[in-house]
């Protein structure tokens, strides 16, 4: 990694944490707490299974909203409040550019996602939990999810404006959780040019259900660990290519 | 060898998603002798911050060449010794001043060890001490604009591009600015920067281009445009009648108890200067007038429409 390449994720990571992730995570704290009182009162059961339930789910939902929010926005106010021109006109490429850009918002996702599992933890030790193997590869397999989608994000934003790449950003999240629907059409569908079409959409779209372990984390089953590795190359193979997909129109833009 | 050369820059622009083009430029020819102060002048909309842009690749040129060091400008090596200021600088304004000069350090490969003297340096050298640990969002446009001073000059450059530095400042900032530049020539620093404003431009600049409308119209030594451009003669007299300088020269006016005759050559300057000495009269002084800048950028403006 150059030093122009680090200095920009550097910068990206310090524009994140004196912006919005703060808040967020305070937010998230808060949440999380008033959640866990609620469920000493509410629960009958597993008490620790809920808070688990609970916590990752909380923890899934608020890294999501800060991996989306700061990935459609930097590039693009970096365009608009112009300051892209004392970055891009010094010896710094446009692939160098985006893939500061990505450390940075990988290493922000990173801070974020260590602060709110550091809360869960602590949480689960306070109503007498340990720390379990399976949760911290819960957490890792979150951690490559979060990557892909600050990979999505940083495409869109390379191109278009914030709310479309929110628009396309959260509809591929959500589409990506519901990819084995694709799977479902292709049994249905009779026209053959629909069932490769729908076919093509799985292999292309991301299959972010890939990373989602949950349920074994809650409910204590067996991790397959060549599912794992499997979901751990296509995480970078999907990163990787959304990278050069995005250098690629990266490299065709103007800044007037 | 030069410090910068543009032959035949065109670049035009889409309006929209439509076929028409706009051409911005239509063949930019200009050429930057190392150690001067080259002054890029025109209105705005001329074409100016355009051709900047290409310079520095935030725009790709639909045809030319650029070269800075007699080498292609294609590629982010080539800027590696330029120093930019855009026009109506912007920075990080979470960043202190101090955290984005190391920030800028980083992107040209200088690590922070070794440019940790240079900073605190700049920082004086600009005006800016007592500020470098403020948020730049507390700062104003003048202090903006030195600091955009500071980060071009942090990996001390051999090329400095600023477009409209001058735009904004107030008289005190103005004067500070020309300053840093004379002084950076002296330290042997090429200098091109774009304005519309004439003043400084007369008041720095070597050479000079005039670009109108996407092309240049005037390039040149400063001193050589204005010396080629004298307009007319005045000879400044006292201690004599208005009649007798009738009977010597009719086109004169009265300013502040002196006469001003106005003379098309030099050509009867002696004559005139014999005759009112030969009345009793005294010669306060005879002049060239020549054109300034601001007459020739006008005159171009006007040959342009």
């Amino acid at each position: 990694m150059t030093m122009s390449m680090k200095g920009i994720a550097c910068n990206t990571f310090r524009e994140s944490a004196r912006n919005k992730m703060f808040y967020l995570l305070v937010f998230f704290g808060i949440l999380f707490a008033l959640s866990s009182k609620l469920i000493s009162f509410l629960t009958l059961g597993d008490a620790m299974k809920v808070l688990k339930d609970t916590g990752l789910a909380a923890i899934n939902f608020f890294c999501v909203l800060i991996a989306v929010f700061t990935g459609i926005n930097l590039v693009y106010k970096e365009i608009e409040k112009k300051t892209i021109f004392n970055i891009l006109s010094k010896p710094v490429s446009r692939d160098q550019f985006i893939v500061g850009k990505f450390l940075g918002l990988a290493l922000t996702m990173l801070t974020a996602l260590a602060a709110m599992a550091g809360i869960f933890f602590v949480f689960v030790w306070i109503r007498g939990g340990g720390v379990d193997l399976k949760i911290i590869l819960y957490f890792l397999m979150l951690f490559l999810e979060l990557l892909v989608i600050v990979a999505i994000s940083l495409l869109f934003s390379s191109f278009t404006t914030p709310i479309l790449s929110f628009i396309f950003t959260v509809s591929l999240y959500l589409i990506g959780h519901v990819m084995w629907t694709f799977n479902e059409f292709k049994a249905i569908l009779r026209v053959p040019f629909w069932k490769y079409f729908s076919q093509g959409l799985y292999y292309l779209l991301p299959n972010l259900d890939k990373f989602n372990i949950k349920n074994e984390v809650v409910l204590g089953t067996a991790i397959n660990p060549w599912t794992t590795l499997f979901s751990v190359l296509y995480a970078l193979a999907y990163i990787l290519a959304l990278l050069a997909l995005t250098i690629l129109i990266f490299r065709k833009r103007e800044f007037q | 060898m030069k410090a910068l050369e543009i032959k035949g820059l065109k670049k035009s622009f889409r309006s929209n998603f439509l076929i028409k083009k706009y051409r911005i430029l239509k063949g930019i020819d200009l050429d930057v002798e190392k150690g001067e102060i080259y002054g890029f002048l025109g209105p705005n909309g001329a074409g100016k911050t355009t051709t900047i842009k290409c310079v520095l690749g935030l725009l790709f040129p639909d045809q030319g060449e650029i070269l800075i060091d007699g080498k292609p400008a294609a590629g982010a090596g080539a800027r590696s010794r330029i120093g930019f200021l855009p026009e109506n600088p912007y920075f990080y304004d979470y960043l202190t001043a101090r955290e984005l000069l190391f920030f800028s350090a980083s992107l040209f490969n200088l690590p922070a060890a070794a440019v940790h003297d240079r900073i605190a340096a700049l920082i004086h050298q600009v005006g800016l001490s007592g500020h470098e640990d403020l948020k730049l969002r507390k700062f104003s446009k003048g202090m903006i604009q030195r600091l955009g001073l500071a980060q071009a000059l942090v990996h001390d450059p051999d090329l400095l591009i600023l477009d409209e530095p001058f735009s904004g400042l107030d008289p005190i900032g103005r004067k500070d600015l020309r300053t840093m530049i004379l002084t950076l020539r002296e330290q042997g620093k090429t200098i091109f920067f774009s304005s519309h404003i004439l003043q400084d431009m007369e008041m720095m600049v070597d050479r000079v281009g005039i670009i109108l409308n996407g092309s240049i119209r005037r390039q040149g030594r400063l001193s050589e445009l204005i010396s080629r451009s004298t307009q007319y003669y005045e000879v400044v007299c006292a201690h004599i009648s208005e009649p007798v300088l009738t009977t010597i020269q009719a086109n004169f006016a009265c300013r502040d108890g002196q006469y001003v005759i106005t003379l098309a050559s030099d050509a009867d300057i002696n004559q005139v200067v014999e005759s009112i000495i030969h009345n009793d009269g005294r010669i306060v002084s005879v002049n060239p007038v020549k054109m300034t800048l601001e007459d020739i950028f006008f005159n171009e403006m006007r040959d342009n429409q």
